[in-house]
Parts: C-alpha cells; sequence; structure tokens
C-alpha cells in the first residue's frame, strides 16, 4: 500500500486507512480476548479502590496510607500466584498452609542455629520443594483426588508442626537488621514521599514476572495449561502428565517456603506454628477474583496479582473508608460475586 | 524380502484388556516400510486400540512391539513419537483451550535451551504448514482456539501435527469421518504425497471405497483378532473387499479362498 502512485493516491489511501483501522479494533479486540480476566480483575481492584476513596479522599489518596498495605500483601502475592499454576492444572492444593507454618519454622530453627539468613533462606526452599514432591507423589501417584489428599495433608503437616513445636514459637531477635533480612524485607523510602516500600514486595514483583514467563513462555507453563485443559491429549502426545502435576506441586511448595520465611521475618523474627493457617481461604478468594477459572486449562498470572491486591485491600480499606467492621465480609463476597460474573463474560469454557 | 517391504512395525501376539472386556486377543501385524496399510473392521473390532498401543498410549498386556528390528520396552507416546511414529487419534487428541499453534507444538515445542518457547519461530513454522495443508481460510491463523473451530478444521490440526515432523510412520485413525468431499480428497492427496517420500501410512476408514482407493494392502480385524489380510491385488476390486467383510458380520468368518493367490 506504500507504494501507490500519486494519481491513485486517495482511493488507496482511504482503503489502506480502513484497513489499518480494522487492524486496529481487532488488535484491540484480541487483546482483550485474550486478557479480559486479567482487565478484569485490575478494573476490580480500581473499583474497590475507587468506591473506598470516594468515601475518604483524604485517607486513599495519602501514599503513607498504603504503608501496612504493601507490607502485607506480598504473601498473598506469593500464594496466589503459584496456585494458579495448581489450578490451571487441573488439581487442587489447600496444604499450603501447613507449608507455610512448617517452612517458617524450619527457617528459624536454621536462623537460631546462626545460619546466616540468605542460607537458611535457601535451605528452606529446598525444604518447601521437598515437602512439594512429597505432597505430589501422594495425590499423584496413589491417585488420590487433591481435594481430598491435601486437605487431609494440610492438618497431618500442621498437627506434625505442632507435635514437633510443643506450643513454643522460636524467636531470634538478634538476627533482625541483619544483611540477609534487610535484603528480604528491608524497607526504604520511595521519594520523600513517606510511602515506605518493603523489599518483600519488590521480591513479590519480580516473582510474578517470573510465574507470568513460566507460565506463558516456558514449556514447563505451557504444559501445565495443556494438562489442564486435556491430560489424555496431553499424554497422548508424549506429555509426562504425571511429572508435571508433580511439578506443580513442587512449585506450590516452594512458594510456600518463601511465603513461610518472609512471614517470620515480617513478624521480627517471631515464628508460631500456625503462621500459615490465615491465608487458605484469602490465597483462593484472590485467584478466583484474579479470573482463573475453576476448570482448568487456562487462568492469568497477572489477574491473580491484582486478585491479591484486591483481597487485601478490602478489610483494611473497608475500614478506612467508615465501613463498620461487620462489613468487611459482606463486601468480600459482594466483590467475590461480582467479579465472577464479569469474568463469566469474559467468555466461557471452550471445548 | 526386498528393502522396500522390509517390515518397520511389528505387534506381536498383542492383548489388551480394559477390566473384564478383552479389546485385542492376541493380534499380530506387520506394517512394511513404505506401503498404506488400510486397517478395517467394525465398530468395537479393537482398531483403534490397536492404534493406540502402536502409538504408545497402550500398554499392552501381552505381546511385543518391534519398530525398526528392534524390540520397545518401556514403551509410551513419547518413546513412540520419537521412534518416528505419528499419530492422528480419533479423539484427535487437542486441547480446545489452546491456540492452533500450540496444539501443533504439544509435547514438541521449539525451545531455547533453558525451555522457553520460541513463540515466533512456532508461529511462522504453523503459517508455513498450514499453507502447504491448504489450510489459509482467513477467519483464522496461527492463533486462532481450537475449540471455536469446526470439526473439520480441527481434523486438519490434527494432521498437520501429524505431518509437522516428517515421520516415518503416520497413523490415521478415520481421519476422513466429518470431512467435506474436497477435504476428504486434500487428505488423501497427503497420503499419496508421505508414500511418494518413502514414509509409511496406516489408515483406518469406514468408507471402504475411500480406503480401498488409497491402501496397498489391507488388514481386518473382527472383535479383538485377526480377520484376514490381502494385497490390494488379491482382490478383484473395492466390491470384492465389501463382500467379504459382509460375510465377516453374518458369519463370523469370511472365504479367504476367494482372494487371488491366496496363500
Ligand atoms: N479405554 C477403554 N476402556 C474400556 N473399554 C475400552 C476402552 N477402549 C476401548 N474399549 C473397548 O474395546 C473395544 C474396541 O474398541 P476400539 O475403540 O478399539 O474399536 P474400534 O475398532 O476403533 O471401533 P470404531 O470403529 O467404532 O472406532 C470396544 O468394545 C471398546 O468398548
Ligand atoms: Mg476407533
Amino acid at each position: 500500500m506504500s507504494d501507490a502512485t500519486p494519481a491513485a493516491a486517495k482511493p488507496v489511501e482511504a482503503i489502506a486507512s480502513a484497513v489499518d483501522r480494522r487492524k486496529e479494533q481487532s488488535h484491540w479486540f484480541r487483546f482483550y480476548r485474550r486478557n479480559g480476566r486479567a482487565l478484569n480483575a485490575f478494573l476490580a481492584l480500581v473499583l474497590v479502590w475507587a468506591v473506598f476513596a470516594v468515601n475518604n479522599p483524604v485517607l486513599f489518596l495519602n501514599p503513607v496510607y498504603y504503608n501496612a498495605f504493601l507490607f502485607t500483601v506480598p504473601a498473598t502475592i506469593f500464594l496466589t500466584t503459584s496456585l494458579v499454576f495448581v489450578i490451571v492444572s487441573g488439581e487442587l492444593d489447600l496444604a499450603f498452609p501447613s507449608v507455610v507454618g512448617a517452612a517458617g519454622g524450619v527457617f528459624m530453627y536454621l536462623v537460631v542455629l546462626e545460619v546466616p539468613v540468605l542460607a537458611a533462606f535457601l535451605v528452606t526452599l529446598g525444604f518447601g520443594a521437598l515437602i512439594g514432591l512429597g505432597i505430589g507423589a501422594i495425590v499423584v501417584y496413589g491417585k488420590i483426588s487433591s481435594l481430598v489428599a491435601t486437605l487431609g495433608l494440610n492438618f497431618f503437616i500442621l498437627g506434625l508442626v505442632n507435635l514437633l513445636a510443643q506450643g513454643r514459637t522460636i524467636s531470634a531477635p538478634d538476627a533482625v537488621g541483619t544483611f540477609g533480612n534487610r535484603l528480604l524485607v528491608g524497607k526504604w523510602e520511595l521519594f520523600d514521599t513517606g510511602l515506605q516500600i518493603p523489599n518483600h514486595f519488590v521480591w513479590a514483583l519480580a516473582w510474578t514476572v517470573f510465574c507470568y514467563v513460566l507460565f506463558k513462555y516456558h514449556r514447563f507453563g505451557v504444559r501445565v495449561q495443556l494438562v489442564g485443559d486435556n491430560s489424555e491429549s496431553a499424554r497422548q502426545m508424549g506429555i509426562n502428565v504425571e511429572r508435571i502435576r508433580v511439578g506443580v506441586f513442587i512449585f506450590s511448595g516452594i512458594a510456600a517456603a518463601i511465603t513461610g520465611a518472609v512471614l517470620v521475618q515480617m513478624a521480627n523474627m517471631v515464628w508460631f506454628p500456625t503462621s500459615g493457617k490465615a491465608y487458605l481461604l484469602i490465597a483462593l478468594a484472590a485467584l478466583f477474583v484474579g479470573g482463573t477459572p475453576t476448570w482448568g486449562g487456562v487462568g492469568t498470572i497477572f489477574g491473580a496479582f491484582f486478585g491479591a491486591l484486591t483481597v487485601t485491600l478490602i478489610p483494611s480499606g473497608a475500614v478506612g473508608a467508615g465501613f463498620a467492621g461487620f462489613w468487611t465480609d459482606f463486601l468480600f463476597g459482594l466483590v467475590i460475586i461480582l467479579t465472577m460474573v464479569a469474568h463469566r463474560f469474559s467468555g466461557a469454557r471452550v471445548r | 524380502m526386498s528393502g522396500q517391504d522390509a517390515p518397520i512395525v511389528e505387534l506381536r501376539n498383542i492383548v489388551k484388556r480394559f477390566g473384564n472386556v478383552e479389546a485385542l486377543s492376541g493380534v499380530s501385524m506387520t506394517v512394511r516400510k513404505g506401503e498404506v496399510l488400510g486397517l478395517l473392521g467394525d465398530n468395537g473390532a479393537g482398531k483403534s486400540t490397536l492404534v493406540k498401543t502402536l502409538a504408545g498410549v497402550h500398554d499392552p498386556d501381552e505381546g511385543e512391539i518391534i519398530v525398526k528390528g528392534n524390540a520397545r520396552k518401556p514403551w509410551t507416546p513419547l518413546a513412540a513419537r520419537d521412534a518416528g511414529i505419528e499419530t492422528v487419534f480419533q479423539d484427535r487428541a487437542l486441547a480446545p483451550q489452546h491456540s492452533i499453534v500450540t496444539n501443533i507444538f504439544m509435547g514438541r515445542e521449539i525451545t531455547n535451551a533453558v525451555g522457553l518457547i520460541r513463540v515466533q519461530r512456532q508461529i511462522d513454522e504453523a503459517n508455513r504448514l498450514m499453507r502447504e495443508i491448504g489450510f489459509t481460510s482467513k477467519v483464522f491463523n496461527p492463533e486462532s482456539t481450537v475449540g471455536h473451530l469446526s470439526g473439520g478444521e480441527r481434523q486438519g490440526v490434527a494432521i498437520a501435527r501429524a505431518l509437522y515432523n516428517q515421520a516415518d510412520v503416520i497413523v490415521l485413525d478415520e481421519p476422513t469421518t466429518a470431512l467435506s468431499l474436497t477435504e476428504t480428497q486434500k487428505v488423501f492427496r497427503f497420503v499419496e504425497a508421505v508414500k511418494a517420500s518413502g514414509r509409511t501410512v496406516v489408515f483406518i476408514g469406514h468408507n471402504i471405497y475411500h480406503v480401498w482407493e488409497i491402501a496397498d494392502r489391507f488388514f481386518v480385524i473382527d472383535r479383538g483378532r485377526e480377520a484376514f489380510e490381502g494385497e490390494k491385488t488379491a482382490f478383484t476390486g473395492a466390491d470384492h473387499l465389501i463382500e467379504m467383510m459382509h460375510q465377516l458380520a453374518e458369519t463370523g468368518k469370511a472365504d479367504t479362498d476367494t482372494l487371488v493367490n491366496a496363500a
């Protein structure tokens, strides 16, 4: 089209621009078709925030308000983005809260033994991978429904940790402020705004990008999606379906271990066995608000990220916006249901 | 036996049971290099079970699988693909929520050293393949979702995937069901092209005239057992083969004495 002769320029230009317009539309259309669920999750976050901000603009436009938010949200981000892999593969993991607790214990045990924080952190990741391998092997090779198996394992692991801990907490005040500790959970102020950025929020962002690349562009992530879409097809095409499924639980174990090690450091190096318990429903809610459907095969990492922000914002934000405390559950449920309806518009399951 | 007739795949005494159902009761089938073998039989005869055994999907309860002269154990879908056997399964083995390109490279992703998918390369290859196959409708491209395609188009994706690797043996389980006349002719042309390049095809179909048109040899199974086999030249025509299939269905036995040069 670009080398049209001057004489024919006008009609050709008209056609060219029409073609360009159509291309443009289809480009945006395709972008929405492809990312509708993540966009819905983002809109849900913006909407929830806007409702709060309208109710109390002074509070919600003040950067300092978000210090606590940025401090607490990373745990949910780590867990939710990794759960995407589990749900997309067609499995369910209800055991991650116990792994969070157990991993935090392992981490603190090592720190008390004066292992440097970073080394203890790496060992803890290995522990998470190992325990994930165990859970995955039981589910996949034992051919047990992952819902039931991980529900049982969650109690089992939590119980085991409780037995070992005998109700004790572990603390290591000396390790607070060491290099590794500061690298993992230290804070810095953003341009004199009063907004304190915690390093674990930065790590959570990096983790999200890592998950995104792994999910969308790595062989492992693509195979997770294919196994969840149609495991028999995947098997017939030579994909080792069992190995992918176990891999998903290993990944979830690693994320839970990161969360466990971060949580104890957020609590100034104090561990108690049930530290992961609160995250079970929060992380699952974040996942579904984030637009990953329950049926497997497809999901969105960035959607999960926005979902994590949303479910963290609701309880604290509701209070800040002047809703009485007992509104929280109601708002929570309302947001979940409304986002589910919105996601429904982005398409039902394709068969 | 000349090089042309050398067996490329041999299934020996394959027994496959599903619970109490014995789908295959000791079938031995040889596929020769460079031929088009027509695999025939009634619904439920065990054709797909045999094909899935050949493709490594089913682990036979008894029997041996010999590919290019070597007994293979363990025999898995990956092992079969690595050995140069590509299969278009009866159920097409697609992932409907994913794109054409993702489906074409399922289990065979083009990646770099750390396993990251070379997205553009895969799209280019899929484009080339689809053009080659004549799969060039304006409404879809390599990034279209397979679940939005018509039945025939989905079959096209499965066939494209099987053709991609230039595999030595291509197994097609009812590739022409649900295809229009022109699309069916297209599939025949692929089969002929594969054969012309010295490679091997196993073709399953219920339309005997179709199978007659392209196969060099026929292998007929009946309720999990071999009923009869024969070169195309052993039959006087498609109607002869059909007549024998009718006999088989009605009496449980076909009169193999009518075969020309019957051994
Ligand atoms: N996975 C399975 N589980 C149980 N039974 C099976 C399974 N697969 C096949 N069968 C049984 O084995 C027998 C042979 O089935 P198969 O699919 O091989 O037949 P087919 O010759 O391909 O038939 P069609 O022409 O209808 O495709 C049937 O009785 C079928 O019910
Ligand atoms: Mg069949």
